[in-house]
């Protein structure tokens, strides 16, 4: 699971993550969280994003209090994470207990040419949900911590929030659906059934 | 209400907050996100005092829209509340409306509309339903309190019956001016 500069493969981490995801309903930041969920197995319960950055952590609360009984997974990358960082203030004082956000934190923007984020200059992303008040948190750096990260994400006793430092390489492309009413009613159809599409 | 409050709130003798509440039930509304606007203070209680309806206050309105994107993937119907300054947090947020044809509607109070004391408050408010309608949102105007009602109810209607982002302005003139004693 390890790259060649020591840190997390991203892809490996998220094949890692997802294996065995039962009900699991998973968000993906937009960029290379959402190839990467893409890449290890495209799922009705996944909805990779294609824009609205910032929204991922966000769009993950809404579904975990409309679904409590469901486990709820944000996977999304540290330039997105940062967009949208009050997201850890609003989530934290709902508390639910059935959403986790993981960051795969390269400390770079991938998609835009490879520039610095400020998590590559200390900026402490799991110190800023722990002080929102997230109950839950971890740092993840190796891969005999991984099975950990995943029993947290697994727990129920969110909401629980991580970063895994992640090698910084591009991975290849591999695109999910790129018209986002597909990617939002199959998900609907998979909580909901067929009563998604008739609801009024 | 602080009679020192830099924002109007509605009369006490006005029942349009009420009103919408009652659409918010007719509907099933089970998500409101909000950042606080004095002009929503009244239906704000009693979203909070209703255990059918999670509210959510947010740092930004534009958090707000995620959320209603979250509800609706999970079969829940959300409302964003926020004051016509928040519009402008909203812009690219409104994108996942389109991309998702995901029903996105909001309740918004005016300031910088009619009557305003704050130079500040006027910029985004002569900027909002331009705004909005750039982003292809279905804005309808209500500016006299006994259109609010109706007006809310064909916004939350064109949301979820049609898929896109709708909005309510609540307008200045209804809610009232404040002065900061400056009469």
């Amino acid at each position: 699971m390890l790259a060649e500069s020591g840190k997390l493969d991203r892809r490996e981490l998220t094949r890692a993550l997802l294996e065995d995801r039962g009900e699991m309903a998973v968000i993906a930041g937009l960029g290379a969280p959402a190839w990467d969920i893409t890449a290890v197995g495209d799922h009705p319960l996944n909805l990779p994003l294609w824009g609205g950055m910032g929204a991922a952590a966000m769009i993950g609360l809404g579904l975990a209090l409309a679904q409590p009984a469901r486990k709820v997974l944000v996977i999304t990358g540290d330039g997105e994470m940062l967009m949208g960082l009050g997201a850890l203030a609003t989530i934290a004082v709902k508390k639910p207990r059935n959403l986790s956000i993981v960051v795969q934190d390269n400390e770079h923007y991938g998609e835009t040419g490879m520039q610095e984020t400020a998590t590559k200059y200390g900026v402490d992303l799991v110190a800023m949900a722990r002080g929102a008040g997230f109950p839950h948190t971890m740092l993840v750096t190796k891969p005999e911590e991984v099975p950990a990260l995943k029993a947290a994400i697994h727990a129920g006793n969110g909401p629980f929030f991580a970063v895994a430092k992640i090698d910084a390489a591009s991975k290849k492309l591999v695109l999910p659906p790129r018209d986002g009413s597909i990617i939002q009613n199959r998900m609907r159809e998979a909580i909901l059934g067929p009563a998604a599409h008739h609801q009024l | 209400m602080d009679p020192n409050a830099i924002d109007k709130a509605p009369d006490a003798a006005a029942d349009w907050p009420d009103q919408i509440y009652d659409l918010l039930k007719k509907h099933e509304i089970r998500q409101v996100a909000l950042v606080p606007d004095a002009g929503h203070s009244r239906l704000i209680r009693r979203c909070l005092a209703d255990n059918a309806i999670a509210v959510t206050t947010l740092t930004t309105e534009e958090e707000g829209l995620a959320l209603l994107q979250g509800a609706w993937l999970g079969g829940q119907k959300g409302v964003l509340l926020m004051q016509s300054s928040g519009v402008g947090n909203c812009i690219n947020m409104l994108s996942l409306s389109h991309i998702h044809r995901c029903p996105m509607p909001m309740l918004v109070t005016m300031r910088g509309d009619f009557g305003e004391f704050n130079p500040a408050q006027v910029p985004m408010g002569e900027a909002t339903q331009a705004v909005l309608e750039a982003m292809g949102t279905i804005v309808r105007r209500a500016d006299r309190p006994e259109d609010i009602a109706p007006t809310v109810d064909a916004t939350i209607r064109m949301a979820f019956n049609t898929f896109r982002p709708t909005a309510t302005l609540i307008g200045q003139r209804v809610i009232g001016a404040k002065t900061f004693g400056k009469d």
